[in-house]
């Protein structure tokens, strides 16, 4: 084998137990995230195997997507939620794995909370039974999406069979325009690949854009590998990767860490390296986006029109069923477009920097009247810091209101489900239909970009509102 | 969880013309409350199959009688989005063993040959051929052969073949799963954890 590798490799390779011929690779999995709705299954598998959860201190439970976002303290109405999430609890400790229900205060998003305590670090193998686990790629790691079968090996054998994916590297150099965010970032590689592009695929980003964004920004571009149909996506540790990681609850420490740092010194792709898909964009040339149809490929320019169904390659009928269901019309601008409900939050953009970002454009103004706002931090530390950093009474003085942590209507699981017809402007990362309630109609965007909207009710391009404040 | 073995399969095929179809619409998240793996069929495709007061929306081919068999046809790009396997589990459930498409998400491929349905990618010349043959006669009937992994027209004897990963081929031919072979190679797993950075 060369000895030119690429980061995917170097992590990759130095986590196979073994090489199945002609089959797939026995990757060992460093840290195994669980939640409450494809972990019943997987523990049932396991009794009935009367098999152990062999390394319960790699292995981390919490409950997100099905919990309510109000009153957490009181017991949850929903008897199949409280059931899912008294199935976890109690599996979490017949097994010996650390769990953090409602309430707790390590609780939260489960792609918001590993980052947060120092689960997630560069050069491990993370895995969950959810597919935006890609969002862990931002530390330098290989994570992904498994599904239940894969959640009862994980547990009971910590690995997993892979095939190993193809590399392809997204590289975006150029300054990156006012509002233009990390969301916008990513939507666009999602706009220009589409949502198969990158399918069969592990992604690494590389370039000035993702270099100079902060660890939040390059969770929320590693988060949307997936809606391109990438396996997962990563960014070579560096300063900004120690730093936030260091002193964190789960992170070496002392003799442990500068072991570690000697092996993460070592995780980028060697110069010449080489990948099977090598994609490059101008960062210059990108706009916020906004989404009109009903995936997330289906995204433009917030000051754009939607595309007509000729000037789209194949599928006219699928597109136009797409616009259909959202009652839009080709060639009709985006801009103006009258919305009913704001959703700031998702493991997508659901972090402190959301918030900030969302703060800065509704302060000193008013939440539209006809606007419904929920906005849910991804975990009790980013609730926490809303409240330090002063953002809270901001938020509450422009007529909003804080729910407590969750996926919320990112999936629309719980209550917190968008009416059928309505139109939400969403900082998640799925406006599939009834992805966020049934009829639901879903528009994605950035934080900025949402915040707009809450204030003007309608679709608005957020650099009015800030021109306004510098001018 | 162990599932029956596949050998060769003949039936007709109910066909989904259509493209990106997400794992959200093939079951919806508020089906996943669940703890058991029991009753997912009902489900399947539940927004496209069923109006909001659960009477059946009749132009939905789930709801076409004509249309019956073991094989769904789905257009380009079949189960993207969530990692849930309840998606493959409502398509199997339902009585489904195979999955025909000209491209398929990663997750969901991987999640179906975990559970025992095969998807099988064709090439979009042939699937469009497939969807001919369907709207022809809809009781039209097709061979999926894994052992020699092709798949067959029966009515015009077009054939065309497709992949399968031989470890996974041999797997379903027999039944088993990737949990078995794991468990067997404990002590090698836990020699390897022993010596890994972190
Ligand atoms: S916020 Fe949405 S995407 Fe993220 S973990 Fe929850 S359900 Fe999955």
């Amino acid at each position: 084998m060369s000895e030119r590798r690429t980061l995917f490799d170097k992590v990759w390779d130095s986590h196979v137990v073994r090489k199945i011929e002609k089959g797939p690779d026995v990757l060992f999995i460093d840290r195994h995230l669980v939640h409450e709705v494809t972990s019943p299954v997987a523990f049932l598998g396991l009794k009935n195997r009367n098999s152990k959860v062999l390394y319960p201190e790699r292995t981390f439970a919490t409950a997100d997507h099905n919990t309510p976002t109000i009153n957490q303290h009181l017991p949850v109405k929903d008897p199949l939620s409280a059931n899912q999430l008294k199935a976890l609890e109690e599996n979490a400790k017949e097994y010996g794995i650390p769990y953090w229900g409602l309430g707790h205060q390590k609780n939260g998003i489960v792609h918001v909370i590993g980052p947060e305590n120092g689960i997630t670090l560069p050069g491990v193998t993370v895995v969950c039974g959810d597919s935006h686990t890609s969002t862990h790629g931002a530390f330098g790691a290989i994570a992904f999406g498994i599904g239940t079968s894969e959640v009862e090996m994980v547990l009971s054998t910590q690995c997993i069979m892979q095939v190993k994916p193809r590399k392809m590297r997204i590289t975006i150099d150029g300054s990156l325009n006012k509002a233009v965010t990390p969301k916008d970032v990513a939507l666009y590689i999602i706009s220009q690949l589409s949502t198969s592009g990158a399918t069969g695929y592990f992604v690494e980003y590389a370039g000035e854009v993702f270099r100079n964004m902060s660890m939040e920004g390059r969770m929320t571009v590693c988060n949307l590998s997936i809606e391109m149909g990438a396996r997962g996506g990563m960014i070579a540790p560096d300063e900004k990767t120690f730093s936030y990681i260091k002193g964190r609850e789960f992170t070496p420490k002392g003799e442990e860490w500068d072991k570690a740092m000697a092996y993460w010194k070592s995780l980028y792709s060697d110069a010449d390296a080489e990948f099977d898909k090598e994609v490059v964009f101008d960062g210059s040339v990108i706009e916020p986006m906004i989404t009109y149809g009903t995936n997330p490929g289906m995204g433009i320019g917030i000051s754009s029109g939607i595309p007509t169904a000729e000037s789209m390659d194949g599928g006219v009928a699928t597109y136009r069923k797409s616009l259909e269901y959202m009652d839009f019309k080709e060639g009709d601008a985006m801009l103006g477009k009258k919305i009913d409900f704001v959703f700031l939050g998702s493991c997508t953009n659901g972090r402190i920097e959301d918030f900030r970002a969302f703060a800065e454009v509704v302060k000193g103004r008013k939440k539209a009247d006809h606007v419904t706002a929920w906005l849910v931090p991804g975990s009790h530390r980013v609730e926490e810091a809303i409240e330090k950093e002063g953002i809270l009474a901001i938020l509450e003085e422009a007529g909003f209101q804080l729910r407590e942590p969750g996926c919320s209507a990112c999936l629309a699981m719980n209550d917190d489900k968008i009416p059928a017809g309505k139109y939400a402007v969403s900082t998640s990362n799925r406006n599939f239909e009834g992805r966020q309630g049934p009829g639901a109609r879903t528009l994605l965007a950035s934080p900025l970009v949402a915040a707009a909207a809450a204030v003007t009710g309608r679709v608005t391009d957020p650099r009015e509102l800030m021109e306004l404040e510098t001018a | 969880m162990a599932y029956d073995k596949f050998n060769v399969l003949k039936s007709s095929a109910v066909p989904l013309p259509i493209e990106n179809v997400d794992t959200d619409q093939i079951i919806p998240a508020r089906f996943l409350k669940a703890t058991e793996r029991k009753g997912f069929g009902d489900n399947l495709f539940r927004d496209w199959r069923y109006h909001p007061d659960n009477s059946p929306k009749e132009h939905f081919v789930l709801n076409n009688p004509i249309y019956q068999g073991k094989i769904l046809v789905g257009g380009k790009n079949f189960g993207s989005g969530s990692s849930r396997e309840h998606a493959a589990w409502a398509i199997y459930d339902y009585g489904f063993r195979c999955v025909v498409s000209s491209f398929f998400a990663d997750i969901f491929r991987n999640n179906c040959l975990n559970i025992g349905v095969l998807p099988v990618q064709v090439s979009p010349a042939f699937l469009q051929k497939i969807f001919e043959a369907i709207e022809k006669d809809p009781k039209a009937e097709f061979t999926i052969d894994l052992p020699s992994q092709t798949i067959t027209i029966d009515a015009s004897s077009e054939q065309e073949e497709f992949d399968i990963n031989p470890y996974k081929k041999e797997n379903m031919l027999n039944g088993y799963d990737d949990i078995d072979y794991l468990l067997s190679m404990k002590d090698e797993i836990e020699d390897f954890a022993g010596g890994l950075p972190l």
